[in-house]
C-alpha cells in the first residue's frame, strides 16, 4: 500500500482538529479548526483514493502528464510552478481588490472583507505564497542541478510542498476571520507559526541533505543565497514569533515583546524577511536562470563573493530605517542608517553581475522576452535597491515616511524585481519541466513584458507624487504660522492617484494573467503559429 | 533549444568564469565553498552579529526602560477593545508613533516616549498614515462622535476612506476568559497583579456599565474612565470596548511634566 503511512497520520491529524474545533476557547480558534479539519479531510480522502487505484510504482505519479523518470525529482518542482503562478493571480488579484478599497471605499464589505483584514492577505499571499512558492520550486531545480544530486530525503520535498501550502491556506483564513498577531508581514498566529517552523526545518534538511550528497566539488553561488535565505528566515521567525499564547486552544497571544523591543524585534525581521526572502533568495534565481537562459557564464566570480558577505553581513543591520524618529534610540536609528546606505554597494555588485553576465549576448534582448523579462528584474532591483538606501537617510525618511512613496517603493521591488525574475525562471523552467519544445508562444511574454513593466511604471510614479505630495501637505504651514491642510484634506487630495495606481496595479495582474494562460497552454502541448520575436511583423508572405 | 538535458545528470551548472587573479582571501574562499558545513556556520554567524549589537542593549538601556509618571497596564475592558484594533487590522493604516516634527506634534499632540508604548504587546506603532495618527486620540472627540464615525466614518468625515465598522456595535463582547488574558501579559512582563486577575471578569462590565461600583476598578487602574461607550447602555458590545480603547490612548502620561533626562533631549 502506497500511503498508508501518511494517510493514517493525516486522518488522525483531521480527527484533533475537528476535537480543537470542539473544545476551542475562542470563536475564532474554532472557525479556524474547522477550516483545518476541512482540509485534511479533503487531503486523507485523497489519499485514500491514491491508496486503492495507485500501484506501487513511484514513477506512475504524473504533473499533468509529466513524470520523474530520471535522476531528479522534479514533480514537487512542477507542482511549486503551478502553485507560483496560481497564487500570483490570487495576490495580484487581491491587490487591485484592495487598491479599489482605498480610491472607493464603498467596496470594503465590512466585517470580513475590509481593508484592514485583507491587507495582510495581499501582502502575504504576494511575499509568501507567490513569492515563496516561486523559491521553494526553483530552489528545488536549481540545487539538483547545480549538485548533480537528487534531492535528499525523498517525499520530505512532498511534504515541504503541501506543509507550506497548509501554512499560506492557515494564514489567509486567519486573516479574513480576524485571527492575526498585529505584526506586519508576521501577522501569522503561533499554532500557524509552530507548522512553518516545522516545515521550514524540513526544507532546511532537504536542501542541505542536498548539498551534502552533491557530486561537484564546488557548491555554486545560486545554493550560496538559497542557503543563507532558508537559515536567516528560520531565525527570523523563530525570534520575531515568540509569543505567549492565552490558551493552547485558543487563537489569541501575546509577543514576548513590548513596545520598543518588540518594534525593533519586528522590524529586524521585517527588513530581513525583504533582505532574505525577497532578495537573498530571488538572487539565488538570478545566479541561475540568466546564465543560463542567456548562455553565458556568470560574469565574476569575485564579485559574486564580495557581494554574498557583504550582502548578507549588512542587511541584518538594516532594520531599525523602519523607525527613524520614533521612540527607538537616536543610536540605532543612526546605525540602521548608515548600515543602509552601505548596502546600496553590495546590491549593486549584484546587479552589475546579473546584468554583465549578459555581455556578448546583448543581442538577446531584441529576439527573446525572456532574457529581456530578466534584465528588467535586475534594473528594478538595482533601481529600488537605490532608492531604498536613499530613503533610510534620516533627512528623506521624515518626508516618505508614513506616506504612500514607501508602498511605491515596495511594489518596484516586489513587482518589478521579485515578479519579472519569478517569471523569467517560471517561462524558462515550463517548457524543459515538461518537455515541450518552446513555450506556447513567445509573443504573449512579451505581452506580459510590456503589460507589467508599464505597469509598474505607472504604479510607482503615482505613488511617488502622491507620496511626496502627501509628506508635503501634511508639514505645510501658511505665512501665519497655521498648517495649512487637514488631514481629512491631504486624503481627499490621494484619490486621482489612487486611481492611477488601480490601473497600473490591473495592468500587472492581466499580465500574469496572460501568463497563466500561456503557461496552461505550453503544459497541455500546444504550440502557437506565430512569426518569430525579432522578425519584422510585416514580412511580405513567401 | 528547449530539449533539456534534466533527466541525464550531466554536469549542468553554469560554469562560472576562471578567475586568474584570485589573490590573498578570495584564495581561501575555496575552502568554504567546497564545505556545507563552513558555508552554513559562517554565514549564520554572519547574519547574527546586526541583530545582535542593535537589539540587545535595548532591554538594558536606561531610556528605553525607565518608567514614566503614570504608565499602568490597560484595564480589561481597554484590552480587549485593544485586541478589536488588532484584529481590524487597524495597524494598517494608522499609527501610534508621533515623530519629534512641529507639524506632527501640533497635528497629533507631544511627541511618543518610549515608556507609553511598554505594556504594549505587540506595540502598534504602524507604518503608514493612510488615516491620522492615534497616539493621543484619547480625549479628543467625544464617544458619539466614535460610534457614528466607525459605523459610517463618511457621515463625520465626508473625505474619510476608512471601512464601515458597524457591526461592532451590534456584536456582544465575548471574551470567554478575559482573567486568562491578563495571566499572558503577566507572564510576558506586564505588571497585572494577583489581585487583577482575580477581579478581571468583573472590571470589564464594570467599566462599560453605567452606575456600576467601579471603586476596585478605578484604584486598580488609575485615571480609568467607566461609562456606558456606545450608547446602548443594555448591553456591553465590541464598540463599548473599541471605543474604551480609543478613548484611553496617549492619556496616561502627563506629557507637560515629563522630563527627558539630561542627554536625552531631542
Amino acid at each position: 500500500m502506497k500511503f498508508a503511512t501518511e494517510t493514517i497520520v493525516v486522518a488522525i491529524a483531521a480527527f484533533l482538529a475537528l476535537l480543537g474545533a470542539a473544545f476551542a476557547a475562542d470563536d475564532a480558534f474554532r472557525a479556524h479548526a474547522y477550516v483545518l479539519f476541512l482540509v485534511l479531510a479533503i487531503t486523507t480522502v485523497v489519499f485514500l483514493r491514491r491508496v486503492e487505484t495507485v500501484p506501487s510504482e513511484g514513477s506512475k505519479f504524473s504533473i499533468f502528464g509529466a513524470r520523474d523518470t530520471g535522476a531528479y525529482l522534479d514533480n514537487v518542482v512542477r507542482a511549486g510552478v503551478i502553485a507560483t503562478v496560481f497564487w500570483g493571480v490570487v495576490g495580484f488579484t487581491v491587490g487591485v481588490l484592495i487598491a479599489s478599497q482605498l480610491a472607493w471605499p464603498v467596496l470594503n464589505l465590512e466585517p470580513y472583507l475590509n481593508f484592514g483584514r485583507l491587507r495582510p492577505l495581499h501582502t502575504s499571499a504576494v511575499i509568501f505564497a507567490f513569492g515563496g512558492n516561486g523559491l521553494l520550486a526553483t530552489s528545488f531545480y536549481v540545487v539538483q542541478r547545480t549538485c548533480r544530486a537528487r534531492l535528499f530525503g525523498g517525499n520530505l520535498a512532498w511534504f515541504v510542498f503541501w506543509g507550506y501550502q497548509l501554512f499560506i491556506v492557515l494564514a489567509a483564513t486567519g486573516y479574513v476571520l480576524g485571527i492575526t498577531e498585529g505584526r506586519e508581514y508576521a501577522e501569522p498566529e503561533w499554532y500557524v507559526d509552530l507548522w512553518l517552523t516545522v516545515v521550514w526545518v524540513a526544507y532546511l534538511v532537504v536542501y542541505l541533505g542536498t548539498i551534502v550528497k552533491r557530486r561537484e566539488p564546488h557548491i555554486y553561488v545560486a545554493n550560496w543565497f538559497y542557503l543563507s535565505f532558508i537559515v536567516t528566515i528560520a531565525m527570523l521567525h523563530v525570534v520575531n514569533n515568540l509569543s505567549m499564547p492565552v490558551s493552547f486552544l485558543g487563537a489569541k497571544s501575546y509577543s514576548a515583546f513590548s513596545g520598543v523591543q518588540d518594534a525593533l524585534t519586528q522590524w529586524w525581521y521585517g527588513h530581513n524577511a525583504v533582505g532574505f526572502f525577497l532578495t537573498a533568495g530571488f538572487l539565488g534565481m538570478m545566479y541561475y536562470f540568466i546564465p543560463k537562459q542567456a548562455n553565458r557564464p556568470v560574469y565574476s566570480y569575485r564579485l559574486s563573493i564580495i557581494h554574498f558577505w557583504s550582502l548578507i553581513f549588512l542587511y541584518i543591520w538594516a532594520g531599525p530605517h523602519h523607525l527613524h524618529y520614533t521612540a527607538l534610540p537616536d543610536w540605532a536609528q543612526t546605525l540602521g542608517m548608515v548600515f543602509s546606505v552601505m548596502l546600496w554597494m553590495p546590491s549593486w555588485g549584484g546587479m552589475i553581475n546579473g546584468l554583465m553576465t549578459l555581455s556578448g549576448a546583448w543581442d538577446k534582448l531584441r529576439t527573446d522576452p525572456i532574457i529581456r523579462m530578466m534584465v528588467i528584474a535586475v534594473a528594478f532591483y538595482g533601481m529600488s535597491t537605490f532608492e531604498g538606501p536613499m530613503m533610510s537617510v534620516k533627512a528623506v525618511n521624515s518626508l516618505s515616511h508614513y506616506t504612500d512613496w514607501t508602498i511605491g517603493h515596495v511594489h518596484s521591488g516586489a513587482l518589478g524585481w521579485v515578479g519579472m525574475i519569478t517569471f523569467g525562471a517560471v517561462y524558462y523552467l515550463v517548457p524543459r519541466l515538461w518537455e515541450r519544445h518552446r513555450l506556447y508562444s513567445l509573443r504573449l511574454v512579451n505581452w506580459h513584458f510590456w503589460l507589467a513593466t508599464i505597469g509598474i511604471v505607472i504604479y510607482a510614479a503615482s505613488m511617488w507624487v502622491s507620496g511626496i505630495m502627501q509628506g508635503l501637505m501634511w508639514r505645510e504651514y501658511d505665512d501665519q504660522g497655521f498648517l495649512v491642510y487637514s488631514f481629512a484634506e491631504t486624503v481627499a487630495a490621494m484619490h486621482p492617484y489612487y486611481i492611477m495606481r488601480l490601473l497600473g496595479g490591473v495592468m500587472y495582474l492581466s499580465g500574469s494573467v496572460i501568463m497563466a494562460y500561456n503557461i496552461i497552454q505550453t503544459i497541455r502541448g500546444v504550440e502557437r503559429t506565430e512569426i518569430p520575436m525579432g522578425e519584422a511583423a510585416l514580412q511580405p508572405a513567401e | 533549444m528547449a530539449k533539456d538535458k534534466g533527466n541525464t545528470l550531466e554536469g549542468e551548472s553554469p560554469e562560472v568564469k576562471a578567475d586568474p587573479v584570485a589573490r590573498g582571501l578570495i584564495r581561501h574562499h575555496d575552502k568554504i565553498e567546497r564545505s556545507a558545513t563552513l558555508l552554513l556556520v559562517l554565514s549564520f554567524l554572519v547574519v547574527t552579529i546586526g541583530g545582535i549589537v542593535e537589539i540587545v542593549p535595548l532591554f538594558y538601556l536606561e531610556n528605553t526602560i525607565e518608567k514614566v509618571e503614570g504608565m499602568r497596564p490597560y484595564t480589561p475592558l481597554e484590552l480587549a477593545g485593544r485586541n478589536i484594533y488588532i484584529r481590524e487590522g487597524c495597524y494598517n493604516c494608522h499609527s501610534q508613533m508621533i515623530r519629534p516634527f512641529r507639524d506632527e506634534v501640533e497635528r497629533y499632540g507631544h511627541y511618543s516616549l518610549a515608556a507609553e508604548s511598554m505594556y504594549d504587546h505587540p506595540f502598534q506603532w504602524g507604518s503608514k498614515r493612510s488615516g491620522p495618527d492615534l497616539a493621543r486620540v484619547g480625549g479628543r472627540y467625544s464617544d458619539e462622535w466614535h460610534v457614528a464615525h466607525l459605523k459610517d466614518p463618511r457621515s463625520v468625515v465626508p473625505e474619510s476612506i476608512m471601512p464601515t465598522y458597524a457591526f461592532l456595535a451590534n456584536t456582544p463582547l465575548e471574551v470567554p476568559n478575559i482573567a486568562a488574558h491578563l495571566v499572558a501579559n503577566q507572564r510576558v512582563g506586564v505588571p497585572y497583579t494577583d489581585e487583577d486577575v482575580e477581579n478581571a471578569k468583573a472590571d470589564l462590565s464594570a467599566q462599560a456599565t453605567p452606575d456600576a461600583d467601579t471603586a476596585g476598578l478605578e484604584q486598580r487602574y488609575p485615571k480609568v474612565t467607566a461609562r456606558d461607550f456606545d450608547g446602548d447602555p443594555s448591553r456591553i458590545t465590541e464598540m463599548d470596548a473599541l471605543v474604551a480603547y480609543l478613548q484611553m490612548l496617549g492619556t496616561l502620561v502627563d506629557v507637560a511634566a515629563y522630563n527627558p533626562a539630561p542627554g536625552e533631549q531631542r
